[in-house]
């Protein structure tokens, strides 16, 4: 057996008397794409949130590379490399493009305390965050305020920046959000590409996007794992047409 | 987009901006003093030396304010501590500035530490409150100083001396020193806002989030913005101390520290030569409604608030070289 990339052992979390996340256990092997789907409301976000360290779980434990890593705080667990997209795009707007990779690069480095070179003449940097951009196919707007890019290309934007901290895993907080069908394809042909060079939990309302990238899934009904398995499975799990697939089709 | 747009980093601010405008601005106050001979006004060069002074503390407070978003309400409390630093050691007979200028720097910041560590847990109206508080702290217990003088102040006989001369006597030498550490304090602004630190402060002003989720805390790099801040308008302060060859609490009242964020907010946020320019004409404006009125608040307030209302990015905005994207 590998180890697991990620493991999450029985967490928990509750606003108030609301239970969002419910004993939730499941785990994230090396190259594999793990897709966490489920209707609104089921706790998809708050359980991502968890786990990259803007939340903080009730009861259980995350597990990163073999290190309990519950307890801290998010920029010590991106160190450690886990790197997150969110659902609301999360770039910085007054930064050009490029700039907003070469901060994630620039962080990957090391401290920051750098207090006397330009930093935007820091050539060999500008080029790594260059090619950073090139592979997600905004090579020609590396030099936009990342604030004028398409909705589409700051999404895109977002996962070079998870990509340029070389993570383990990437946590995907629906990348596809607000996509236009062709933004959806090309992202879902990139996130393809990158398959078995990093290990990914994908939060996904696009079911056909989520079908066609992911190894396994877990459906999350009211905080709870209701079912694991490959998307064939899943497809023909009676409990899960019921709760979400169901739905969707109607 | 096109090549050319691919070819310069947007951020780069345009070269007239970044170096001609400073450059003119320098240039003004070097030639000053000569021209002030010319015209045998020797008022206009005490009164430069004033605006140059509090220059350096608008652009101190430039640095956290319109790069860190960091509003600061008590950066007036650092003019106060530097010139009372001056002013405390001269009564116990220490005049050289290698004393004193160390002392200026360490007690600045160290308070800058002390209650930075503590307002950079808060955000927003929060910090603003705190700092305030901090601030009147200062000024409150400068108050009751009473071996130092308490609400009246402190005469301070002569200036700091320099290896046991008293060369800062002179007033064209005195403009000249004050002169070459505003151009030194903006030098080491700009230059820090241009490196990786300076990426840091700026990133963290746009989305606190995204930084931490590429594993950076903003919380230290805002820290040690903030007490480079308070170094330098302590520095400011020590000045302010010699020109006057006084100190008094009334440095450090809250609304010297509303002055200096209107300076900043003057210039237009973002810019160091906005500071600069922010402080000179508040205080130009300040001076000549004086002159024209004893009533002249009430012309200043409502002009204050014209500017901010409707001239957003301030004096910068109306500048050529293309506006600053925000």
């Amino acid at each position: 057996m590998t180890e697991p990339i990620l493991t999450l052992d029985g967490l928990e979390k509750n606003f108030g008397a609301l239970r969002v996340t419910d004993k939730v256990s499941l785990d994230v092997l090396p190259g594999e794409i793990h897709a966490i789907i489920g209707p609104n409301g089921a706790g998809k976000t708050t359980l991502i949130g968890q786990i990259s360290g803007s939340l903080r779980p009730d009861k259980g434990r995350i597990v990163f590379l073999g290190t309990d890593v519950t307890h801290l705080p998010m920029d010590k667990r991106a160190k450690a490399g886990l790197a997150r997209s969110f659902q609301i795009t999360t770039i910085l707007p007054e930064f050009t493009a490029r700039e907003n990779v070469a901060l994630a690069i620039q962080a990957r480095q090391g401290h920051s305390f750098h207090f006397l070179k330009n930093v935007s003449r820091d050539e060999a940097l500008n080029a790594e965050a260059g090619r950073y951009l090139t592979d997600l196919g905004l090579g020609n707007r590396a030099d936009v305020h990342a604030g004028a890019l398409s909705h589409g290309e700051k999404r895109s934007l977002e996962i070079a920046i998870a990509l340029a901290s070389e993570p383990k895993l990437l946590l995907l907080d629906e990348p596809m959000a607000g996509t236009g069908r062709e933004e959806t394809d090309r992202l879902v042909d990139i996130l393809n590409r990158l398959k078995g060079r990093y290990a990914m939990m994908l939060v996904e309302h696009d079911m056909s996007a989520v079908f066609a990238l992911a190894d396994r899934i877990s459906v999350l009904v009211y905080g709870a794992v209701v079912a694991t398995g490959t998307p064939e499975e899943i497809r023909n799990d009676p409990k899960v047409r019921e709760a979400y697939l169901g739905e969707e089709a109607a | 987009m096109s090549v050319a747009a691919t070819d310069k980093p947007a951020v780069a601010t345009p070269i007239f901006r970044a170096r001609v405008l400073p450059a003119i601005i320098l240039a003004g106050f070097a030639l000053l003093p000569p021209l002030a001979m010319a015209l045998d006004d020797s008022f206009l060069v005490f009164f430069a030396i004033r605006v140059m002074i509090f220059a350096i503390a608008a652009v101190s407070l430039a640095l956290i304010l319109g790069f860190g978003a960091m509003v600061s309400f008590g950066h007036a409390a650092y003019i106060g501590l530097g010139a009372y630093c001056v002013g405390i050691l001269a009564e116990h007979g220490i005049w050289e500035f290698y004393i004193s200028l160390p002392v200026t720097l360490l007690v600045c910041g160290l308070f800058a530490a002390v209650t930075g560590a503590i307002s950079l847990k808060t955000r927003g109206v929060y910090f603003i409150m705190i700092t305030l508080a901090f601030g009147q702290m200062a000024f409150f217990t400068a108050t009751s100083l009473s071996a130092y003088g308490g609400d009246d102040g402190l005469t301070i006989w002569g200036r700091t001396e320099v290896f046991g001369s008293s060369v800062l006597s002179d007033r064209t030498t005195f403009y000249y020193v004050v002169f070459a550490l505003l151009a030194g304090a903006w030098w080491l602004c700009a230059t820090l806002v241009n490196s990786r630190f300076g990426r840091v402060l700026q990133g963290a002003r746009q989305s606190e989030m995204r930084l931490q989720a590429i594993g950076i805390e903003p919380y230290y790099y805002r820290l040690v913005a903030f007490v480079i801040a308070g170094m330098l308008a302590g520095i400011s302060g020590a000045l302010l101390a010699n020109s006057a060859e006084f100190v008094s609490p009334a440095y450090m009242t809250w609304h010297r520290s509303g002055e200096l964020i209107f300076m900043v907010v003057l210039g237009g946020l973002g810019s160091f030569a906005g500071a600069v320019l922010g402080a000179t004409g508040y205080l130009v404006l300040e001076e000549v409604l004086s002159h024209i009125t004893e009533h002249w608040r009430l012309i200043f307030g409502p002009f204050l608030i014209l500017v901010v209302l409707f001239a957003r990015g301030g004096l910068m905005g109306l500048i050529p070289g293309g506006k600053r994207h925000d």
